[in-house]
């Protein structure tokens, strides 16, 4: 479904800063994948995420999204074929805009905007019914601006607007990680349920190891620029949190140990 | 100067702020819904104005110079809209430059600094003789209300379709509007657009209005389009919540500054003064929600959801 072939990425070529975020980046995700992805600060799971959706262009490298050269496509073509939810609830909805204005803009994601009306009337019921299925009361508020709602109702908002023309993929980039423990549980857990109820195939970054192993069949880590545990299957439900933080060490040892001998 | 003059004088400011409130609806459009603030405008006004008054004195149709004017408007946006998408230059000095080259644009089409137009050989569609003494439907401040209101009509209509909509969406939130597959740059370019065509409109009826079009005829125009969102915002705000008739309140807004500026005129202030006063209380106005949170604002708990 995705294919991520020798990515380069480095920003602020030339400067001080000069990061090469993405070193070769290679990944393969099978139809109804959900991958969660974990690492530390700066390994670049936050700048794979924006490869994908074409934030800015690669340096190197090919990004196929179901067959299909997306490289040169531009973020807002790319759109077509993803659902994003961002770690920070406010960008993820336009505040200044109402409850049914924003489903029915996620409702044209991939379509042409024309001069018929932005929202139908006969939309209405569908998106009631959506609402219903958060639990969170947001079917009766449909025409309150999205900026009176709290972080945790504007991020179940978002992974429906994110959903709600189903997507080829779905980039998760730490959705949970700006709320309190047990809001970012809730939005966990409708994940959960809308990837189950249309098979989406998911890359849901978290910093939360419990998370990466509970959800999703596979879970990679990423440091430095690069994938650098691959875990799928059986040895993905049998994963503890321990096994992956002995993992996590051996992993950055080994980078530590290299470190060393470069400086050496 | 008695008050009889000063009553006297208020309907040619009613009809004056009239005009300007379809400038002021322009700035409205880049100043609240792109999130922009567009500097082209102080350019475009007198654009408008010199295409206008040029079309007419070669024999053309007033609809057909009004037309002619809004077009231009609308093509000095796509400049300002190609500088700052395309280029990658920011909303303010993109609208500069525009500005900057749009006085030597305008001097070209006039072919001098100052244009001016007879309403008795021309058939005018407002004018500041049309005020009094004149059958209704050709009174200035009749007109101008009607396309005002067709006007607002056809914004609110337009602003409510998928491509309207998506452009509220990318002044709100452009990350977020990316994501929904918005064609964030182009939406920007095709409000610029709409916004200065506005302001040409309103620009080819000011200078039939006073009968001359000038070089210096914007300057200050982008001052007085948001005091007049502000001060329409200010007064009627709490209770004009849809969007038709937060246009409207830009309009009226618009009048009341004309207004005010009436008053202090006939109080006999300097008017050498006027643009400092207007820039001063502009000013204080934009400040007022930075002072309010740093000075007025209610601790507030952080709640998240219960």
């Amino acid at each position: 479904m995705l294919e991520l072939k020798n990515i380069h990425k480095t920003f602020n070529v030339g400067t001080i800063n000069e990061k090469h975020a993405l070193k070769g980046l290679n990944l393969v995700l099978e139809e109804g994948d959900f991958v969660t992805v974990i690492g530390g600060n700066g390994a670049g799971k936050s700048t794979m995420l924006n490869a994908i959706a074409g934030v800015w262009p690669v340096d190197e490298g090919a990004i196929l999204i179901d067959g299909q050269d997306v490289t040169k496509l531009s973020e807002h073509k790319r759109a077509a074929f993803l659902g994003r939810v961002f770690q920070d609830p406010m960008n993820g909805t336009a505040a200044t805009m109402n409850i049914e204005e924003n489903l029915a803009l996620a409702n044209r994601r991939g379509n042409k905007r024309t001069l018929r009306a932005g929202i139908k009337a006969s939309e209405r019921d569908g998106y009631r019914e959506m609402l219903a299925t958060l639990g969170l009361g947001l079917e009766e508020r449909m025409t309150s601006k999205v900026g009176l709602l709290s972080g945790g109702q504007r991020q179940a908002l978002t992974l429906l607007m994110a959903t709600l023309k189903k997507p080829k993929l779905l980039l998760l980039d730490e959705h949970t990680a700006a709320l309190d423990p047990k809001t970012a549980a809730k939005v966990l857990e409708t994940t959960e349920q809308i990837v189950q109820k249309h098979h989406l195939t998911t890359l849901m970054i978290t910093h939360n190891m419990k998370d990466a192993i509970a959800h999703g069949n596979r879970l990679i880590m990423m440091m430095d620029g690069n994938i650098i545990l691959d875990i799928k299957g059986e040895e993905k439900k049998k994963l503890t949190v321990e096994d992956l933080l002995h993992k996590f060490e051996e992993a950055s040892g080994e980078a530590f140990a290299s470190d060393k001998a470069l400086l050496g | 100067m008695s008050i009889m003059n000063l009553i006297g004088a208020m309907p040619g400011t009613f009809a004056q702020g009239l005009i300007w409130g379809i400038m002021a609806i322009g700035v409205y459009i880049t100043f609240r819904i792109l999130d922009i603030a567009d500097l082209t405008v102080d350019g475009t006004l007198c654009t408008g104005g010199a295409v206008c008054i040029m079309a007419l004195m070669s024999g053309k149709n007033v609809w057909v110079a009004l037309l002619l004017a809004l077009i231009a408007g609308m093509l000095a946006g796509l400049a300002t809209g190609f500088l700052h998408t395309f280029m990658g230059i920011p909303a303010i000095l993109a609208g500069i430059l525009t500005q900057l080259g749009l006085y030597s644009v305008n001097l070209k089409i006039m072919g001098k600094s100052n244009q001016a137009i007879n309403v008795d050989q021309f058939d005018l569609l407002v004018s500041l003789r049309y005020i009094k003494g004149v059958s209704f439907v050709k009174n200035t401040l009749f007109i101008v209300s009607v396309l005002i209101i067709v006007l607002i009509v056809i914004l609110y209509w337009f602003f409510g379709t998928e491509l309207g909509s998506s452009i509220r969406a990318t002044g709100c939130n452009a990350k977020m509007a990316r994501a929904q597959g918005i064609n964030t740059s182009f939406n920007r370019v095709l409000g610029l657009m709409i916004s200065n065509g506005l302001v040409a409109f309103s620009g080819a009826l000011l200078c039939q209005y006073q009968g001359f079009a000038d070089i210096n005829m914007g300057r200050g125009a982008i001052v007085i389009g948001l005091a007049a969102v502000i001060i329409g915002e200010a007064i009627f705000g709490k209770l004009f919540r849809n969007f038709g008739l937060k246009l409207l309140a830009v309009g009226l807004g618009s009048i009341i500054y004309y207004m005010v500026l009436q008053v202090v005129i006939w109080l006999g202030i300097d008017t050498d003064l006027l643009k400092l006063l207007s820039a001063c209380v502009v000013a204080v106005f934009l400040a007022v929600p930075t002072l309010k949170s740093r000075y007025f604002a209610k601790p507030v708990k952080r709640g998240g959801d219960k």
